[in-house]
């Protein structure tokens, strides 16, 4: 058997062999191009002394999410750059450490510890992930550096305590602006709701979307629901076809709502699917067709969007990127870093609890992806932006403030 | 009405995917007494094979009639050849070994090939080579990339049955479409080809030995491991070509697709009595149907437990299973 199992393997790798013409894209949201990255750390030794404030940053820069990570590492540099370029803060220069932690949560917690002993940065940016940033926020909280991270949705994220902020709006905002545009945009009077009974991210979205919905005299046809991982969905959207609704609200993620959106035209349901940025991905396009066209969702920042500000942020970034649009992520990371900046301009020193203060008063802070006001639970609340589906591509519809 | 005959439709489509996956569970236990859990991932490599294939014709040929052939033959041969390697390295070393011993060395090669799949290896070409044509011309192929274990990101199957719709009812109250009409003819005449090749072929006759008592049938002159070869290859196609009709079907391809799929099957093959030909394509379509109603007029929470509830039901009124009980019938 020993002889045997090393020949085994050989042989299903042959006729694993496939081929394919076009490339593939990896991960979600726009590829970046993914330089030639080295594991661990980046940039090189930072220079300690007095003329420099160091910042930490942690991100996914290979593993699974490497796209996420390599978009929000490209958003921090452009903001620090920028910062740099205008004096700096408090006459000294901003610099950034960066540590890969593999699209691991574990990795990212130890990336933290790392930053704080060793490399002693004030504030922390990071992660993409929500349960990269639950495990590095325990660290932060613990030694009392302020986090902030960019891009992570989950409600509990900075539930762990005072020193952990976000830029981005949580969960639950998607049903509410989903509720809001389907109602007074769209002028639609009932519509079903097909949630993703295995995710919390899905149930969170409906909850609140149903809620809306119904409060703006909307009517709820049926709800059904769907698990993570099926392919047929036929049963619940012949339910749904039976009651006539002129939208279904679908907040799954793009590996499913491709296939419900083919399956919704093939049973004859020609009205629009609506959803949340859990649809942000290239392959919405290739498992939808032309099926998804038409459809809706909320996301958190669009390239389309008219804004001279974010028009800016777009030129300026890929005129450092060889011509790459940011994403989301970019956008947020971005975001995050000005921030950061904005606060430590404000804050009397850069100790942890006078960084802390300065974050939570964070007021109107005209970013790119939305105006950034913190709320009590040191949470953004800021608006959203409605994306259509149309032939391949997303294009900016409007923005619903909260 | 109309409601309940759209339900009936889609009950039995998926139902038609799970006789087809189910049969080459039945056969090879019939055979061997084993239970093949590596069969739904066999069923996911072929559509992998398929999809390859389909990539390789292009957008044009693969929607003619010969470019669906030949995507069905790679992907059934395919298999047929896994399927073969399979039993060889894996089952074959542990036929006299307790049943457990395999039982579980399948559940092993279920996990290698599906959690395997899921890995992302692949070289950048270009890759150029062409097939001489039998009269001069040449076919060309170019890749830019070859991808050896796809990754785990699903993937949408082509749609090599240009979908049509044959029969509206109302305001597309109803609405069947010709690969739904396709993929239940495809399930039945295979059905119909197994039931022939079993009873009615040297071939089957020595299946059938070799199901009663493989050592005799050793005896009998009957040559039992080519046999067992035999059975294991014909379940593996049998398992791609369900798999591509599958993809047809729900459009989305990934590696973990075949544990759902086989492990549902497996339930079909069990409820029509294992190791019955006709019984696993009843039980396949009764499980079709039971979900698709539980999903369609209670909620889909239920569906799996309503499946296996089902299943319980059966083994509890007719342990045998449906068809089960006359043991001659075995294959």
């Amino acid at each position: 058997m020993r002889r045997l199992a090393p020949m085994l393997l050989a042989a299903l790798a042959v006729l694993a062999v496939a081929c394919e013409k076009k490339t593939q894209p990896t991960g979600e949201g726009n590829s970046q191009p993914a330089a030639q990255l080295p594991a661990t750390a980046q940039g090189g030794p930072v220079p300690a002394g007095n003329d420099v404030i160091v910042l930490g940053e942690v991100g996914a820069l290979t593993g699974g999410q490497a796209t996420f990570g390599i978009s929000s590492r490209n958003g921090i540099a452009l903001a620090l750059k920028e910062a740099n370029a205008a004096g700096g803060v408090k006459g000294k220069k901003l610099v950034v450490r960066v540590y890969d932690d593999q699209s691991k949560p574990e990795e990212a917690a130890q990336a933290v510890t790392r930053l704080i002993t060793q490399d002693k940065v004030v504030l922390i940016l990071g992660e993409v992930a929500s349960s990269s940033s639950l495990a590095m926020a325990e660290k932060a909280q613990a030694a009392g550096v302020p986090m902030i991270t960019p891009s992570s949705t989950n409600p509990t994220v900075t539930e762990k305590g005072d020193y952990i902020f976000r830029v981005c709006f949580i969960d639950p905002f998607q049903g509410f602006v989903m509720a809001k545009f389907a109602r007074e945009n769209l002028k639609l009077n009932k519509v079903a709701v097909l949630q993703d009974n295995k995710s919390a991210y899905s149930i969170g979205l409906t909850e609140v979307f149903r809620q809306k919905f119904a409060e703006l005299g909307g009517k709820i046809t049926v709800t059904e629901s769907y698990s993570q991982g099926d392919t047929d969905y036929r049963a619940q959207l012949t339910a749904i076809k039976k009651t006539q609704p002129e939208g279904i609200y679908v907040p799954g993620y793009y590996s499913e709502v491709g296939v419900i959106a083919r399956q919704a035209r093939e049973l004859g349901l020609k009205v629009p699917l609506m959803g949340g940025d859990g649809w942000d991905s290239e392959k919405l396009f290739e498992l939808g067709g032309s099926a998804i066209d038409g459809s809706y969702f909320s996301n958190h920042y669009s390239p389309d969007n008219p804004d001279p500000r974010v028009q800016k942020f777009i030129a300026d970034y890929k005129a450092d990127n060889n011509g790459a649009v940011p994403d989301a992520l970019a956008a947020l990371a971005y975001d995050a870093a000005r921030v950061a900046i904005d606060a430590l301009k404000r804050a009397p020193d850069t100790s942890g609890p006078a960084l802390r203060d300065a974050i939570a008063q964070t007021k109107d802070f005209p970013g790119v992806a939305g105006v950034i006001t913190l709320d009590a639970k040191r949470n953004a609340v800021k608006s959203a932006v409605v994306l259509k589906v149309a032939d391949g591509k997303t294009s900016y519809v409007t923005t619903i403030a909260p | 009405m109309s409601q309940l005959l759209q339900h009936l439709i889609n009950g039995l489509a998926s139902g038609t995917i799970y006789a087809l996956v189910a049969l080459g569970y039945t056969m090879v236990y019939g055979v061997l007494k084993l239970i093949n859990f590596a069969h739904g991932d066999v069923m996911m490599v072929g559509v992998y094979m398929g999809y390859a294939s389909a990539f390789a014709l292009g957008r044009e040929a693969q929607r003619s009639l010969w470019g669906v052939v030949v995507i069905f033959a790679v992907a059934m041969g395919g298999c047929a050849l896994l399927g073969f390697l399979i039993e060889r390295f894996a089952y074959r070393p542990l036929r006299e070994k307790p049943r457990l011993t395999a039982l579980i060395t399948a559940i092993g090669i279920s996990f290698a090939l599906s959690y395997g799949f899921q890995l992302d290896v692949s070289f950048d070409g270009p890759f150029d080579f062409s097939i001489a044509g039998r009269r001069g011309g040449s076919f060309d192929f170019h890749f830019d990339r070859l991808v050896l274990l796809p990754g785990a990101s699903p993937r949408a199957f082509p749609e090599i049955i240009a979908p049509t719709e044959w029969f509206i009812l109302g305001d597309r109250d109803v609405v069947l479409w010709n690969w739904q009409v396709i993929s239940l003819l495809i399930a039945v005449s295979l059905m119909v080809a197994l039931q022939f090749l079993v009873y009615r072929t040297r071939f089957g006759k020595a299946m059938r030995a070799v199901s009663w008592d493989h050592r005799t049938a050793a005896l009998m002159g009957i040559p039992t491991d080519r046999i067992i070869s035999l059975t294991f290859m014909l379940s593996s196609a049998l398992a791609a070509g369900a798999g591509l009709l599958y993809a047809i079907k729900d459009t989305s391809v990934t590696p973990l697709m075949g544990l759902y799929v086989g492990l549902k099957a497996f339930v079909a093959a069990v409820i029509g009595g294992i190791g019955n030909v006709p019984g696993a394509v009843v039980g396949a379509l009764l499980l079709g149907l039971v979900e698709e109603f539980v999903v369609g007029y209670a909620a889909s929470t239920w569906r799996d437990a309503v499946a296996f509830g089902f299943l319980i039901l059966v083994l509890l009124v007719k342990p045998g299973g449906l068809f089960g009980r006359v043991a001659a019938e075995k294959v």
